[in-house]
C-alpha cells in the first residue's frame, strides 16, 4: 500500500494490464515523448510494436483501434485532451458506438479511449471543454469520470477488460489528488458502481469527476453550520448507479448536482431529472444543478475561473435548499 | 478443369450472377413494399468485388460500405441471412437491426460494410494493424467509392497504413458518381489511383467490368500485403447502373446513353463471352445461373418464413450485455 497521484494511477493501471495481456497496447498521439507522465518507462518494457505515436490524425488513429479491436486486439487509444476528440467523432459515434449494434452481435469493440478534461488553466474554448455529456447521448459507450486517483486505477483496469469500448475522461482538476493503493493486480471497480464520498443526512450532493473534491470541500464548511451533506460520485455516468443516488436523495430528501460540464444537457441535468421522475415524493425541495455557465471558457484569467462549479457556489446553494420555504434557484 | 474451364473461373461466375440475381429479386421486392428502406444496388459492380474477394481467403478481413450487398457475397456469404436481413427478420445476418446497408457477415471476414462515407478506411487499416502485431498472416482489403476519396477518414487510414506497412489493399470502386455528383466534378486528379502517390502507396488502375484483371490486380497486392510491402491502392474503374438508391431518381442526373453504354461492357455478359470463348459449353453456364436462380429464391422464401425480431431484441448488442428493457415496452 503505497500513496500514489492520479496520473500515477493511470500509468499504472496501464503498465499491469499491458504486463498481463499481451493484446492490450497503446497508441496516440506524443505516447513515446509521454508528455503527461502515464507512459513513463513504457517504450523499455513494451517496445514500439505495442506503444505507438500516432500521426496527428484523431478520425484515423482512434478508427484504427476500432479496426484493431475487431480483430483481438485490446488498444487503449491516448486521445492527450478531451477537444480532441471532436475530429474523430465520425470513428466514436457511427463506428465505435454502433457497430456492434448494426451487426446484430458479430462484433465486439474491446478498446479504451483516454482524454483529459484540461480546464481551468487559461488555455481558452478549444482546449477546455468538459464533454462527456456529449457522449451519453448515444447508446454504445461507456463513460467514466472517476475523481480518485484509486478509482481511476480500479475503474481503468476494468476498462481495460471490459469487452465494451469505454472512454474515459480524467480530469486534470484531480491530477495531483492521492490515494492509498492497494497492491494487488486484480484491484478492479465495476463500471457502473457509484460511491459515497461522505455520508450525511440533509441533503445529497451528487458531484462528477472535479466536481467530488469541490463537494467535499463545501460539505466540511456546510458540517460546520450544522447541515449534513452526503456526497454521491456515480463515477461512470454509462452505466449510471441509479440506485445509489436516489436512495441517498430518498435519506436526505434534497439534491444538487454539482457537473464540470455546461449545464444544458448535462451530466448533472439527466441525474436531475432522475431524482425528479423516480424520488420526487422524497424530496423536500427542488433539484438544484451546479454547472458551468453557458458561455464559451474565455482565456483571460480574471474571468475563466467565475464560471466554472466552486464550492462556494455549492455551499450557497445547500444553504439556500436547507432553509427553503420558497421557491428556490440556483 | 471442367469443359475447358477450371473450377474457379465458373466460382467466379457463380458469385458474380449471385449478386446480379439477388440484387433483381431484391429491386422487384422492394418497389413492391417488401423490404423497407433505401436499397442501394451494386449492379454493374460486380466483376470488382468479386475479382477482389478471390484474390483473399475466407479468413482474410473485408470491410466495405453502403452498397453492401455485393462484398459479402463475393467473399462467399450465404444467402440466406442476407436476405432475411433485407427483410428485416430475426434470421437475417444482423438480426434485423443493419438492413441494407449493412449486410456484413463476419463468418466470411466481413469487418463491417459501413453507410458513413470513407468510414470503413480507418478501420480496415486497424484490422490490418491487429492482423500484422498477431503475425497471423491476415490482410484486411477495404472497399470504398470515388466519393470517399474526398473525406479526410480515407487520408487519414492511408497514411497510417503507409508509415506502418501495414497488410492492407486499398479498393476503390470508381463507379462515376458520389450520389449524383460526377467524379469529374468532385475529384481533381483523372485517375483517383494517382492519390495514393501522396501516401508512397504503389497504385494499380484496372477494368472494373474484367473480374480476371481485378483478381490479378489484387492478387498482386495481396502478395505484397502478405510478405511485409505494406499496402496497396487499387482503382477499379466500374459503374452502376441504378441509381445512387433505387427509386431516387428525381434528384439525379439524367446519365442519357452512358448506362447503355457501360451496360455493353456488362462483366456478367463479358465474362460469359471469354468462358465460352475459351471452351466452357453454354449448358454449363446456363445451368449455373438456374442453381443461382433456384439458390436466390431459396433464400427469398427462407427470409418471408423467417419471423420478426420481438421487441426486446432492441435492446440486444448496444453492448456485450442487454440493456434494461424500459417498462413501456414491457407493456
Amino acid at each position: 500500500m503505497a500513496k500514489v497521484t492520479f496520473l500515477e494511477a493511470i500509468r499504472q493501471a496501464q503498465m499491469e494490464e499491458m504486463t498481463r495481456d499481451e493484446r492490450v497496447f497503446i497508441m496516440g498521439e506524443d505516447i513515446i515523448c509521454n508528455v503527461f507522465g502515464t507512459t513513463t518507462g513504457f517504450v523499455d518494457a513494451f517496445g514500439t510494436e505495442r506503444v505507438r505515436d500516432t500521426p496527428i490524425s484523431e478520425n484515423g488513429f482512434i478508427g484504427a483501434a476500432a479496426g484493431a479491436s475487431m480483430v483481438g486486439m485490446r488498444p487503449i487509444v491516448d486521445a492527450t485532451i478531451s477537444s480532441f476528440l471532436y475530429p474523430a467523432m465520425d470513428q466514436i459515434m457511427s463506428i465505435i458506438a454502433k457497430s456492434r449494434y448494426i451487426y446484430g452481435g458479430q462484433a465486439r469493440l474491446p478498446l479504451v479511449i483516454r482524454s483529459c478534461l484540461f480546464y481551468g488553466n487559461s488555455n481558452a474554448a478549444q482546449h477546455s471543454d468538459r464533454n462527456y455529456s456529449m457522449f451519453m447521448n448515444v447508446p454504445g459507450l461507456k463513460i467514466m469520470v472517476p475523481s480518485t486517483a484509486y478509482d481511476m486505477k480500479g475503474m481503468l483496469k476494468a476498462a481495460v477488460r471490459d469487452d465494451d469500448p469505454v472512454l474515459c475522461f480524467e480530469d486534470s482538476t484531480c491530477w495531483t489528488s492521492k490515494s492509498d493503493m492497494p497492491d494487488d493486480p486484480d484491484f478492479l471497480i465495476p463500471l457502473g458502481k457509484g460511491d459515497i464520498k461522505r455520508e450525511g443526512t440533509d441533503l445529497s450532493i451528487i458531484a462528477i469527476g472535479g466536481g467530488v473534491p469541490l463537494a467535499l470541500k463545501a460539505a466540511a464548511t456546510l458540517a460546520k453550520e450544522g447541515i449534513s451533506a452526503e456526497v454521491v460520485d456515480p463515477r461512470s455516468l454509462v452505466p449510471l448507479d441509479k440506485e445509489i443516488i436516489l436512495r441517498s436523495v430518498r435519506k436526505t430528501g434534497r439534491a444538487i448536482t454539482v457537473d464540470p460540464a455546461h449545464q444544458s444537457c448535462s451530466a448533472g441535468s439527466e441525474i436531475a431529472a432522475l431524482i425528479a421522475e423516480h424520488a420526487f415524493d422524497s424530496l423536500r425541495g427542488p433539484v438544484l444543478r451546479i454547472a458551468t455557465a453557458e458561455t464559451h471558457v474565455p482565456f483571460s484569467p480574471p474571468i475563466e475561473k467565475a464560471l466554472y462549479p466552486s464550492a462556494e457556489r455549492i455551499i450557497a446553494a445547500a444553504r439556500r435548499l436547507v432553509g427553503a420555504r420558497e421557491a428556490v434557484d440556483a | 478443369m471442367t469443359d475447358g474451364q477450371n473450377d474457379r473461373s465458373l466460382e467466379k461466375y457463380r458469385r458474380m450472377q449471385r449478386i446480379r440475381q439477388f440484387e433483381d429479386l431484391a429491386e422487384a421486392i422492394h418497389a413492391q413494399g417488401e423490404i423497407p428502406g433505401a436499397l442501394h444496388t451494386y449492379a454493374g459492380q460486380e466483376a470488382s468485388g468479386v475479382g477482389a474477394c478471390m484474390a483473399l481467403n475466407t479468413e482474410d478481413y473485408m470491410v466495405g460500405t453502403h452498397r453492401s450487398h455485393g462484398h459479402p457475397i463475393a467473399k462467399g456469404a450465404k444467402l440466406r441471412p442476407l436476405m432475411a436481413e433485407l427483410l428485416g427478420k430475426a434470421t437475417g445476418i444482423c438480426k434485423g437491426k443493419g438492413g441494407s446497408m449493412h449486410l456484413s457477415d463476419f463468418s466470411v471476414g466481413s469487418l463491417g460494410e459501413t453507410s458513413i462515407v470513407g468510414s470503413g478506411v480507418p478501420v480496415a487499416a486497424g484490422a490490418a494493424l491487429g492482423s500484422k502485431m498477431q503475425g497471423n498472416g491476415r490482410v484486411a482489403l477495404c472497399f470504398f467509392g470515388d466519393g470517399a476519396t474526398n473525406e479526410g477518414a480515407f487520408h487519414e487510414g492511408l497514411n497510417i497504413a503507409a508509415i506502418w506497412k501495414l497488410p492492407a489493399i486499398f479498393v476503390c470502386e470508381n463507379n462515376g458518381y458520389a450520389v449524383s455528383t460526377p467524379a469529374s466534378v468532385a475529384v481533381p486528379v483523372k485517375d483517383i489511383a494517382e492519390r495514393a502517390k501522396a501516401y508512397g502507396m504503389p497504385s494499380i488502375i484496372v477494368d472494373g467490368q474484367d473480374v480476371d484483371a481485378v483478381e490479378a490486380a489484387v492478387a498482386e497486392a495481396v502478395e505484397r500485403a502478405r510478405t511485409g510491402g505494406g499496402p496497396t491502392f487499387v482503382e477499379t474503374k466500374t459503374y452502376r447502373y441504378a441509381d445512387h438508391a433505387v427509386n431516387m431518381g428525381r434528384i439525379l442526373l439524367d446519365r442519357g446513353a452512358e448506362v447503355d453504354e457501360w451496360r455493353e461492357r456488362d462483366p456478367l455478359k463479358l465474362y460469359r463471352a471469354k468462358l465460352i470463348a475459351a471452351g466452357t459449353a453454354a449448358d454449363l453456364l446456363d445451368r449455373i445461373e438456374k442453381e443461382v436462380a433456384d439458390e436466390v429464391a431459396d433464400a427469398l422464401q427462407f427470409a418471408r418464413d423467417s419471423a420478426y425480431p420481438t421487441q426486446e431484441e432492441a435492446f440486444d448488442d448496444v453492448f456485450v450485455d442487454r440493456l434494461p428493457i424500459p417498462d413501456f415496452i414491457k407493456a
